[in-house]
């Protein structure tokens, strides 16, 4: 049977569920997700989303503005950026009128915080711009628009997997996607579709990223013919917990916590002496990396000091009360008492799916594909250039979502329903009927592992162009290797283990991207440093990447970044 | 070390009835049950049922129940086991769909019923609606729910009631009911002022002792309860 819906949203975190909100009053919209809305990822963040509200203190949208091309290390659209800061205070006041729980200022206004890279004056100190509900402001988020979506009725499909897109002559006409609580192939037909299917950190060994973070919606995008964008600029979180990659919210440091190396030193006040601690994420996770390449990691060990004891307990308390549980259940420390060990950790995704301001795709010749939208971490508008400031994501999901939302009701006006061929989804079937024929082979969880660990030894916060050719080759060979991937579940219903095996298709797929577009780019910009070609080199570089696939894998070609407002130059803090 | 785990293992479309099944696993005193239970499925039995996502208390997709308590998956470490069998059950009261997973869509819709979002009657302002920090603070435990339903599990008047609304469902009342800037709040009273609303629970306190996230459930409820006497006495 197939499921006929006018927009059918992929992924139901900030993105996706901020774009149905916006487009179910005038159009029959459909969302997707593989989990529960609630259990998306959006959830997972903590501490704040950013606007110039100036609340506590002076602030403006230039600024704003400012700190996120810097931040961006000049890569940054800046036709999006100030998109973004403009409309930042409109989206967190719209947040609040549905009901986000924010913290609050004594006399009563929504309470900021701050954050890295985000300054006052064009980047002389730190500023309170990060609106927060102590740290878990992704959640509340999520659950306050997920109130939206069930106040306007939204038909949700909860533990669905987008397995295939269905785009002929430049039109999304549906998708495939897999029924987990049935094992059903179901064909969705829509005159819309918006890809809202977040990140990919789960290419690496250590991450903040959920297992559902796999790329689905971005390879098969990538699949069907669509190019993507600036896809070597992987974002690593200076303070992932030590083991488990589990996010220390920047929080920390903008309510006072501060690093320390093995000899007690607050280190950062060396890399970045005007914001320390608050400098943006890729340059605190180079300093880490060096202190621990030095022989300063706590006991010679890898990993730094995360000190919040400065906090006091009722900070803490109020303000950090889940990353406080997250140390005491998982490391057994009290963080009151004791510095948190902290580890650079694979955090965000800055490339993936190229759009226009108002969430269009754009195919190969920068054309828009009719009917196909995308939002969120899965998108490259590009706002975030080659470093995401912390906060920014949040922001980024809501007044995007909400754009591409928009765009699309004016665009039902225009859009036909396309003609489906015969039986689109023959060759997920096959897919999958493959995979459960056959008898014997290496398991989908073996090869996942080693491309886990080659991409966090090569490819993550320093790179080289020995290291990355070489785990070029190791992706290569697991792609092959995974053409005879067995599954010992061959049930219909609820088989992870199929899925996993289809998840892992993505995942090397992705990573193929990744390792093209960063042994190509010979410089260093933002969360892309390359070891050796150590400088930043706006004459050759200043442009994005392109990754076209091809038979023989991915072709690379260029764009220009916008600039409008601030020329670029050396990024110090 | 190694650690045996007993997996309450059932598929109601094929089986007449469930069965456990062992595993050995070797594990470290630091991992999560989670980690076990994927180094079961992803080394050992690929037909193993359970859901997860973000593996860190957050998203709540990992509620089981783990040696006789209702707990995440992800929040409990491998240390706390130790010198002993971990038997894995799917959450109490819920109908299972395989395995550790569950039906909760009947819990989901008691959700619903409580309608988590904001009722308000006049127009915002331009900005921020104001909202003293003393007023924040009333609901800034209720909103650390995350849907994970092992208060559900675990509340013996769920497990006889099933028209009882239980407790995560009282949460979130209780989150609006306590919003400074709700308009709906004696409406809300009274929907959850019945029977099967917040006069069925009896303070068991099993709610409160499973919560991951520590919300007070038990003394949400009560003081729901107070305000009912309080502010309906005259309806009553």
């Amino acid at each position: 049977m197939i499921i006929k819906h006018d927009v059918i949203i992929v992924g139901a975190g900030l993105a996706g569920l901020r774009a149905a909100v916006e487009a179910a009053e005038h159009a029959d919209v459909a969302l997707i997700s593989k989990v529960f809305p609630t259990r998306s990822h959006s959830g997972a963040a903590q501490g704040g989303i950013a606007a110039a509200l100036g609340n506590e203190e002076s602030d403006s949208w230039e600024w704003h503005m400012y700190d996120t091309v810097k931040g961006g290390d000049f890569l940054t659209d800046q036709d999006a950026a100030e998109v973004l800061a403009k409309d930042a205070p409109r989206a967190i006041y719209e947040l609040e009128h549905m009901g986000v729980p924010f913290n609050r200022t004594e006399n009563g206004n929504i309470a900021q915080r701050a954050f890295g890279g985000h300054t006052s004056d064009f980047g002389q100190t730190p500023i309170k711009r990060a609106c927060h509900a102590a740290d878990r402001t992704g959640r509340v988020i999520l659950d306050t628009l997920y109130g939206e979506a069930l106040r306007k009725g939204i038909k949700v499909y909860a533990e669905f997997h987008l397995l295939d897109l269905i785009i002929e002559e430049n039109q999304a006409l549906g998708l495939v996607a897999y029924e987990l609580a049935t094992g059903d192939v179901h064909v969705f037909h829509s005159r819309v579709i918006l890809l809202a299917t977040g990140g990919f950190g789960k290419i690496f060994k250590t991450t903040s990223n959920c297992f559902a973070n796999t790329g689905d919606g971005v390879y098969l995008a990538y699949r069907a013919g669509i190019p993507l964008e600036d896809m070597e600029f992987v974002q690593f979180h200076p303070t992932g917990l030590y083991g488990l990659g589990v996010l220390i919210s920047e929080a920390a440091r903008g309510e006072g916590g501060i690093l320390r190396n093995s000899i007690g030193d607050r280190f950062m006040e060396e890399y970045a002496p005007a914001l320390k601690d608050l400098a943006p994420r890729d340059m605190i996770s180079r300093a880490i990396t060096e202190e621990i390449r030095a022989g300063r990691g706590i006991e010679g060990r890898d990993f730094v000091h995360l000190d919040l004891t400065r906090l006091g307990k009722k900070r803490l308390q109020e303000k950090l009360s889940d990353i406080s549980s997250f140390v005491r259940i998982y490391l057994g420390i009290d963080p009151i008492k004791e510095p948190i060990p902290v580890q650079p950790t694979c955090h965000y995704m800055m490339g993936g799916i190229p759009t226009n301001l108002d969430g269009q795709v754009l195919e190969e010749k920068q054309k828009i594909v009719n009917g196909l939208y995308v939002a969120g971490e899965c998108a490259c508008v590009s706002v975030h250039g080659a470093n995401r400031l912390g906060c920014n994501s949040l922001l980024d999901l809501v007044v995007f979502g909400r754009r591409a939302g928009k765009k699309m009701v004016q665009n039902l006006q225009d859009l036909s329903w396309g003609q489906l061929p015969d039986q689109p989804e023959e060759k997920t079937m096959a897919r999958i009927d493959r995979l459960k024929k056959m008898g014997s082979g290496e398991k989908a969880g073996v090869l996942r592992i080693e491309m886990q660990n080659v991409m966090m030894e090569h490819c993550s916060v320093f790179r080289q162009e020995e290291g990355l050719s070489k785990v070029l080759s190791v992706i290569k060979s697991l792609k092959d290797r995974y053409e005879g991937v067995a599954i010992d579940n061959r049930e219909r219903r609820f088989n992870t283990d199929l899925l996993e095996a289809l998840e892992l298709e993505s995942l090397l797929g992705l990573a193929h991207v990744i390792l093209a577009s960063a042994i190509a780019r010979k410089e260093s910009r933002g969360a892309h440093f390359r070891e050796d070609y150590p400088i930043r080199d706006d004459q050759n570089w200043l442009k994005h990447t392109l990754a076209q696939r091809t038979d023989n894998g991915p072709r690379l070609f260029y764009k220009p970044v916008t600039i409008t407002k601030f020329e670029p130059k050396p990024r110090v803090y | 070390m190694e650690m045996n785990f007993k997996i309450f293992r059932f598929d109601p479309e094929v089986e007449r009835e469930p069965h456990y099944q062992t595993y050995r696993v070797s594990a470290h005193p630091t991992d999560r049950i989670l980690d076990c239970l994927n180094r079961i499925k992803w080394e050992q039995d690929g037909t193993l049922g359970y859901r997860m996502s973000c593996g860190h208390g957050v998203c709540g997709s990992d509620a089981m129940k783990i040696n006789g308590r209702c707990a995440l998956a992800c929040q409990k470490l491998v240390k706390e086991y130790k010198g002993q069998q971990v038997v894995l059950e799917p959450l109490p009261s819920f109908k299972v769909l395989k395995d550790l997973i569950v039906d909760l869509e009947p819990f989901f819709e008691k959700v619903r019923l409580m309608r988590p979002y904001l009722l308000t009657e006049e127009m915002p302002p331009e900005k921020e609606r104001p909202q003293s920090p003393t007023d924040s603070k009333k609901v800034d435990l209720a909103i650390r729910c995350i849907l994970c339903a092992c208060c559900m599990g675990s509340c013996p008047v769920v497990n006889e009631n099933e028209e009882f609304f239980g407790p995560a469902p009282l949460v979130w009342a209780f989150r609006y009911i306590f919003d400074s800037r709700d308009d709906h709040y004696l409406e809300r009273l009274r929907q959850v002022d019945c029977s099967d609303g917040v006069w069925a629970c009896v303070n068991h306190f099993e709610c409160t002792r499973s919560c991951p996230k520590e919300i007070p459930i038990t003394k949400s409820i009560n003081t729901i309860k107070r305000e009912i006497q309080k502010e309906l006495k005259n309806e009553r």
